[in-house]
């Protein structure tokens, strides 16, 4: 990475960061929600640590990598409506008007999804563990949760990078929320896969990615040291990141048309 | 013909066609000198920020060309950027920032070397009068300072042409008058082209060396204000009649003494085709007619005239007739 491109991505890194920071509307619904649903579910739905086959006892440890996901989805709509704004308000113009590279707005958005991956994810896992959750992996386990608690949330945060460049509206992010939600519902969020007694529901919980990236957090909480899970994890966020970051670049393109 | 002194503006024959619809901008020919502020002049939807988009490299042209301190818009897109600066329509600024931050990103940006940003970033929030309020955040700024750091910011990596888009529009008259006064210090002192432009007819008068008035995409006049005025030549007369229900009348009378000009809705206008010294004809005239005068004034030529008598509108009646438009098409059925 060129200097000038390293300087840029820092400055608008630095920008990214504080907009996160000054925005307590951003931050708190995004540790909250996913908070209350944790002990909504894992209250009501510990029954469930009696089915043969569940892998834990506890099932707020099972429950506590849920949270991860939910702080994940709430980046889509933060990194994505900011930029929104920013196309909105015409601050996009004023940026294109700079010898700014696509590469490095992009990169500098995202900024602001590592700082919210990363108190999201100290603040779940903290409070988890003070509820009683295990951490089968000791501490290392806790800096490998936090690693891909951010990394999910990069990944995700650049696919609302990405709807905010192609349709320049911060409704429109917005709007894309349900149907993340459904993509979280549809997974192996409340059982494991091969506890799902309903066929259709357990062929798309397995064909879906959330389901792996769910399993990856629970096999820290519950199993320690799994390297294969971790790393389909970390894997499926790279492809996810790679992805949302090569149709946010095509959008890019087609959204600011500077000569 | 190219432009010799890299700080000027020339485009031929500029189109911009938008899918559906119009031509925004139909065929633009223009040449800005070097160091002159050059006033673009129009209503609503004219056609003033398409073109400015396009100059400035944000938009490309569907024909025609434009080079911008000697650089071509379609071909040399860095260099065009890289030697202008822009305040576009709406003060495009983040308002979780301060703006002592907006400097320092927009610096940065550039490539202004670290040494010299915080210097350059000082220096540029003094000259606008926004130091005390460098550390608050841009959220809490009035209009008028909002603009201010506009324009700070397009001058940061001290640009040798700057584009205003409307700058002043929805301004109080102190932040307007404040504008102007730093904007004439650019161009007199720094020796920066500036190309400008606005829908208020004394901001271009007060401001630019020249003017070129644009309606529906076309340049329908182009000239120094002082020009353009003396090509019309003739004063307006408005009278208002004392009672409305001599309107009519009144008319007729006027009538014999030039072609109909703009007037405000109870009065009635006409360009004096014999100058200044039919005002008392006009009055006697009137009076034996038995139309009583509410009120009588005389107004030299302005660019508004200037636009009448080039597009058969008033500039404020074409800003009405555009919205009335705007909203007529906005409540049509869609074609089925």
């Amino acid at each position: 990475m060129s200097a000038s491109l390293r300087s840029q991505v820092g400055q608008l890194a630095r920008r990214s960061v504080l907009r996160t920071l000054r925005q307590p509307a951003q931050i708190v619904p995004s540790l909250v929600f996913p908070l209350f649903l944790l002990a909504v579910n894992s209250g009501g739905l510990k029954g469930a640590t009696n089915l043969p086959g569940f892998p834990t006892d506890s099932y707020l440890t099972f429950a506590l990598a849920v949270p991860f996901m939910q702080g994940a989805l709430f980046s889509v709509m933060n990194a994505g409506t900011d930029l929104a704004r920013d196309i909105e308000t015409g601050f996009l113009n004023r940026l294109a008007l700079t010898p700014l590279r696509n590469a490095a707005l992009l990169s500098g958005l995202l900024a602001g999804a590592v700082v919210l991956g990363l108190v999201q994810a100290v603040v779940y896992l903290s409070i988890g563990l003070i509820a009683g959750a295990d951490l089968a992996a000791g501490a290392g386990g806790f800096l490998a949760i936090v690693a891909l608690s951010v990394s999910v949330t990069v990944a995700f945060g650049s696919i609302g990078l990405f709807a905010a460049l192609r349709t320049g509206s911060g409704e429109a992010v917005q709007g894309l929320f349900p149907v993340f939600f459904v993509f979280l519902f549809l997974s192996s969020m409340a059982l494991p896969l091969e506890l799902i007694q309903t066929d259709w529901f357990r062929a798309i919980a397995t064909a879906n990615p959330v389901s792996y990236l769910l399993q990856a957090f629970r096999s820290v909480l519950i199993e320690g040291w799994d390297v294969g899970e971790l790393a389909l994890g970390f894997g499926i966020a790279a492809a996810v990141l790679a992805l949302g970051m090569l149709a946010a670049s095509s959008a890019l393109k087609t959204r600011l048309v500077r000569t | 013909m190219a432009v010799e002194n890299a700080t000027g503006i020339e485009v031929q024959a500029l189109v911009r066609e938008f899918k559906n619809g119009p031509r925004a901008v139909d065929g633009i020919d223009l040449r800005v000198a070097p160091g002159e502020i050059y006033g673009f002049l129009g209503p609503n939807g004219a056609g003033k920020s398409t073109t400015v988009l396009m100059l400035t490299t944000l938009l490309p042209p569907t024909a025609g060309s434009a080079r911008v301190a000697g650089f071509d818009i379609v071909s040399e897109g860095p260099r065009v950027r890289s030697a202008i600066g822009a305040a576009l329509q709406e003060a495009a600024l983040d308002p979780l920032l301060s703006g002592a931050e907006h400097m320092r990103l927009q610096t940065a940006l550039h490539g202004i070397p670290k040494a010299e940003r915080t210097r350059r970033s000082e220096e540029l929030l003094a000259r606008v009068g926004l130091s005390r309020a460098a550390d608050r955040k841009v959220g809490g700024y009035s209009g008028g300072m909002k603009r201010r750091l506009d324009l700070a910011l397009a001058l940061a990596h001290r640009p040798r042409i700057l584009f205003l888009d409307e700058p002043t529009t929805g301004l109080d008259i102190q932040s307007r008058t404040a504008l102007w006064e730093e904007v004439a210090r650019l161009a007199a002192e720094d020796g920066v082209t500036v190309f400008l432009t606005t829908q208020y007819l004394e901001e271009a008068d007060a401001l630019a060396d020249r003017v070129g008035i644009i309606d529906h995409g076309k340049l329908v006049a182009e000239g120094t204000p002082a020009a353009l005025k003396a090509e019309i030549g003739r004063p307006t007369v408005e009278a208002v009649p004392h009672d409305p229900a001599d309107h009519e009348r009144m008319v007729a009378v006027l009538a014999r003494f030039g072609e109909p000009a703009g007037a405000s809705p109870k009065g009635v206008g006409v360009r004096l085709a014999g100058g200044e010294s039919q005002l008392a004809e006009v009055v006697r005239a009137l009076d034996a007619e038995g139309i009583a005068i509410e009120h009588l004034q005389l107004h030299a030529p302005s660019l508004d005239d200037v636009f009448l008598t080039k597009t058969g509108r008033s500039l404020e009646g074409a800003e009405e007739a555009e919205e009335e438009a705007e909203e007529q098409a906005a409540e049509a059925p869609s074609p089925a």
